[in-house]
């Protein structure tokens, strides 16, 4: 019997909980990044709360997926997360400070404080979208790597300008997806200001999109010829357009609930584009491609992926069940009562 | 400064300010199960009152406590890579299980504790607070497995990349590092290595102290000030029982914990209790300080008792440090060495001797002060003294359990100090070094900056945090959550109301 590779396994399942914090925490992040965008307090805090029962949940997917990544691919997870130090720590304290600007904003009402804690909460939304889109660039485009798989790059190298474009991606990702998600929870006078935006933020973000694939064929030329091998990944890219411009089509009959699932979708479908194109590296070199690390020299023991399948099979359904659980009692409009922020 | 030292204080900043917060949400957690369990049982308004304010202040610990964690999880991989490729196959699995089992299970369920009140029974959202409960603790079973393997690794061998075993006496030097780690072949071993349940049961309980006591204090505070008093009765009774329960069965962990100690990392033990020279009956010093130069100990000690404490035997010694690490163990890690190097060689493998002393004494100290506080305070309470505000020595009493909120506070920081500063020069105990496990391609400015960082940040938040907790104090419960009434706007959002 041919059992199954447990490295593919690890590499899906990682890649399903990155997926699951884009999709999830995505809408936060991108709620966060509109929050200026709005003026009034009321408006403000419908913002706030619109994610408030879910957003602590939404970031609980990247702390799990850090996780699986240092026991699946100890190896990738070491190499990246001191290769990346320095923005990777200010993606932690951008982190902190919409986390804590969250809780903090509405406890008080003085107007000073309010506005520092809707800068705090927008901009940290706003650099950590950037951020998580930077360092997803220089994973695609490849990061120079020693024999040993140590980085071998800059801080500056990082901030190249492809990575900085797919950070403006992600971000705009992130807003339209946020916006999408808005519709959802609003009503009246704040769901006309967000529908206003969604047709704007879904141009801006395909456009980006645009020039961002036409870039990776210039700057990153493995993926080409990848691409010509997997042709498939055509299917996947061209699904994943069509998805994003059913969104307006969803929304323009007034069903903000399917526009949503397509914006949902269309994450998968990127998260999926990438996966298909970059396997099997965990972590590609560049210019030295024989340092790479991939889902067999980055990966733990196969007792250890053995052992942590089993944890994913026990925990992933419960998971899944609780998600799905909260989601559906927070369903609906949101209103503001007594325990809101 | 070096970079070793510079992650290293980073590392500890972080923990140490992080581990403010979670001890208060395991221990307000099960505080706010016991609040809606009574309020279930009972029918008494007064405890959903009750459950309903502990709540607001729950929220606040646990926002800050899972953005300060976020933190802890990635500083393995920024300033410990080398760690992280050394142990991976082992650590990381417990710290992914956290994450799903816990996490989501705390994160999830947190949603309905905070925001379901009017949308579920009363007795799905009791559901919900004991899950929230739940995945504290578990969060903390998972988090101690991990830290209980690097002080008493257990479950493994060593191999190479390529999958070669390697002896079970393998010394691991630094030029291993690229080549070697060590990989897990007993699961069940790993995550019950020989110190996990002691200090599990530990660290469990002081949490547990620290939710005690913050109720404890907030409590005693509305009493002396005679604000809501039948809110602060209560609320007094239930945290002052429980902050009993907890503190007794405390000192019996700490004996517990501290045998696993003599048995499992003796070298932590003589450095912490400052015995240098192995003497029968060895004394136990209650407090004082450490010549580390001398090797000599001022302060008050008890003949024996360390001996009986440690043995269950006054006239077995407990071995000193001039005596650890063993021969056997320099030989074979030193086999080049002269005799006449051996003494400063013994030495590299002490932890900062006077520094541990004093941190495990603070904890010990504080403790013990602890118990007595809690033990004087029942007995206030059985003779009818607690709430009778117009006695001088229940003023004092009132006033000495306002600050007793910094008790475990101080304690459980201490305590981690001794258990982490306690296992250097290792960072797996007696496998890996602490300075062969830092990040290659990290340099020391990159550490700086980010340290200064973390320092603002952390300034702030701390600062935000103690400023809305003493607003939230002085407000204090709203006035219909002070009665012992149901509230008229909440009858109507709890849709079925528990049997009375």
């Amino acid at each position: 019997m041919m059992l199954p590779d447990l490295n593919i396994i690890w590499y899906i399942l990682v890649g399903v909980l990155f997926t699951g914090y884009a999709m999830l925490d995505g809408f936060d992040l991108g709620v966060g990044a509109l929050q200026l965008f709005v003026r009034k307090d009321e408006h403000r805090r419908m913002f706030l709360n619109s994610i408030g029962p879910v957003w602590d949940g939404n970031e609980v997917w990247l702390v799990t997926g850090g996780g699986a990544l240092f026991a699946a691919f100890p190896q990738a997870y070491a190499t990246v997360f001191s290769g990346f130090y320095l923005p990777f720590m200010l993606l932690l304290c951008s982190l902190i400070f919409r986390a804590v600007a969250i809780e903090f904003r509405s406890k008080e009402d003085w107007t000073w404080w309010r506005q520092f804690w809707d800068v705090a909460f927008s901009a940290g939304s706003l650099v950590s979208s950037l951020l998580i889109g930077v360092a997803m660039g220089n994973i695609v485009r490849g990061i120079p790597l020693d024999a040993d798989h140590e980085f071998a790059g800059t801080f500056l190298g990082l901030l190249n300008p492809y990575s900085l474009l797919m950070g403006i991606t992600t971000v705009l990702l992130f807003a339209m997806h946020g916006a999408i998600y808005l519709t959802m929870k609003t009503e009246g006078e704040l769901l006309e200001i967000v529908s206003g935006w969604v047709p704007r933020l879904i141009g801006f973000f395909l456009a980006s999109y645009f020039l961002f694939n036409l870039y990776t064929l210039v700057e990153v030329p493995w993926v080409l010829e990848t691409v010509r091998a997997r042709p498939y990944v055509f299917l996947v890219v061209a699904a994943n357009v069509l998805i994003v411009l059913n969104i307006p089509r969803e929304i323009h009959k007034g069903r903000e609930f399917h526009a949503f699932l397509s914006s949902c979708t269309a994450m998968v479908l990127m998260m999926a584009t990438f996966g298909l194109t970059y396997f099997p590296n965990m972590v590609l070199s560049s210019p030295e491609i024989a340092n790479s690390l991939t889902i067999y020299n980055a990966a733990s023991t196969q007792k250890t992926l053995g052992i942590m399948l089993i944890i994913a099979l026990i925990g992933v359904p419960l998971v899944l069940a609780y998600t799905a659980s909260i989601y559906w009692v927070f369903r609906g409009k949101t209103t503001l009562t007594k325990s809101s922020y | 400064m070096t970079v070793e030292i510079l992650a290293r204080v980073q590392f500890a900043f972080t923990a140490a300010i992080h581990y403010l917060y979670p001890p208060l949400s395991i221990g307000l957690g099960i505080m706010l199960v016991m609040m809606e369990g009574l309020w279930l049982k009972t029918g008494n308004p007064l405890f959903h009152n009750m459950a309903r304010f502990w709540t607001r202040i729950f929220a606040l610990t646990f926002a800050i406590g899972v953005a300060t964690g976020i933190v802890m999880e990635f500083e393995f991989g920024t300033n410990w890579a080398t760690y992280s490729r050394f142990v991976g196959d082992i650590f990381g699995s417990a710290l992914a299980a956290e994450g799903i089992f816990a996490f989501f299970l705390e994160s999830g369920f947190l949603a309905l504790l905070l925001f379901g009140w009017n949308r579920v029974g009363p007795r799905m959202h009791f559901f919900a607070t004991c899950m929230v409960a739940f995945g504290a603790h578990f969060s903390a079973v998972w988090i101690v497995v991990a830290n209980s393997w690097m002080q008493t690794p257990a479950g493994y061998h060593l191999e190479t990349m390529s999958g070669e075993l390697l002896a079970p006496d393998h010394i691991v030097t630094p030029a291993d590092l690229t080549t070697v780690r060590a990989v897990v072949d007993d699961f069940w071993a790993m995550v019950f290595n020989p110190s996990t349940i002691d200090r599990l049961t530990h660290v469990v309980l002081g949490a547990w102290m620290a939710g005690a006591f913050l109720v404890v204090s907030i409590s005693a505070f509305y009493l002396l000030r005679n604000r809501h008093l039948d809110f602060a009765k209560a609320s007094l009774k239930v945290g002052l029982g429980f902050a009993a329960v907890a503190s007794i069965l405390q000192m019996i962990s700490a004996d517990f914990t501290a045998k696993g100690v003599v048995r499992n990392q003796p070298i932590k033990l003589a450095a912490i209790e400052g015995v240098y020279e192995t003497v029968p009956r060895t004394p136990m010093t209650l407090f004082g300080c450490v010549n580390p130069d001398t090797g000599t100990v001022f302060g008050p000690k008890i003949p024996g008792l360390l001996s009986w404490l440690a043995w269950g035997s006054i006239d077995r010694p407990v071995v000193g440090l001039r005596q650890l690490p063993s021969d056997a163990f320099l030989r074979a890690h030193h086999p080049e060495a002269a005799q006449g190097e051996m003494p400063a060689i013994r030495k590299s493998y002490w932890p900062n001797v006077p520094l541990v002393f004093q941190f495990y004494h603070a904890m010990i100290i504080v403790g013990v002060a602890m118990l007595v506080l809690v033990i004087v305070a029942c007995l206030f309470w059985w003779r009818g003294w607690l709430f009778d505000t117009s006695l001088p020595l229940t003023r004092w009493l009132l006033a000495a359990l306002v600050f007793s909120v910094l008790g475990p506070q101080i304690a459980n920081q201490a305590g981690w100090f001794t258990a982490e500063m306690g296992r250097q020069p290792w960072i797996v105990y007696e496998l890996l070094k602490t300075s062969d496990s830092l990040s290659r391609v990290v340099t020391a400015n990159q550490v700086t900056t980010s340290l200064v960082l973390f320092g603002l940040v952390y300034a702030l938040l701390f600062a935000m945090f103690v400023f809305l907790l003493t607003r939230k104090i002085q407000h204090g419960p709203d006035p219909e959550e002070d009665s012992k009434e149901m509230p008229e706007s909440w009858k109507a959002l709890i849709r079925t109301t528990p049997r009375a």
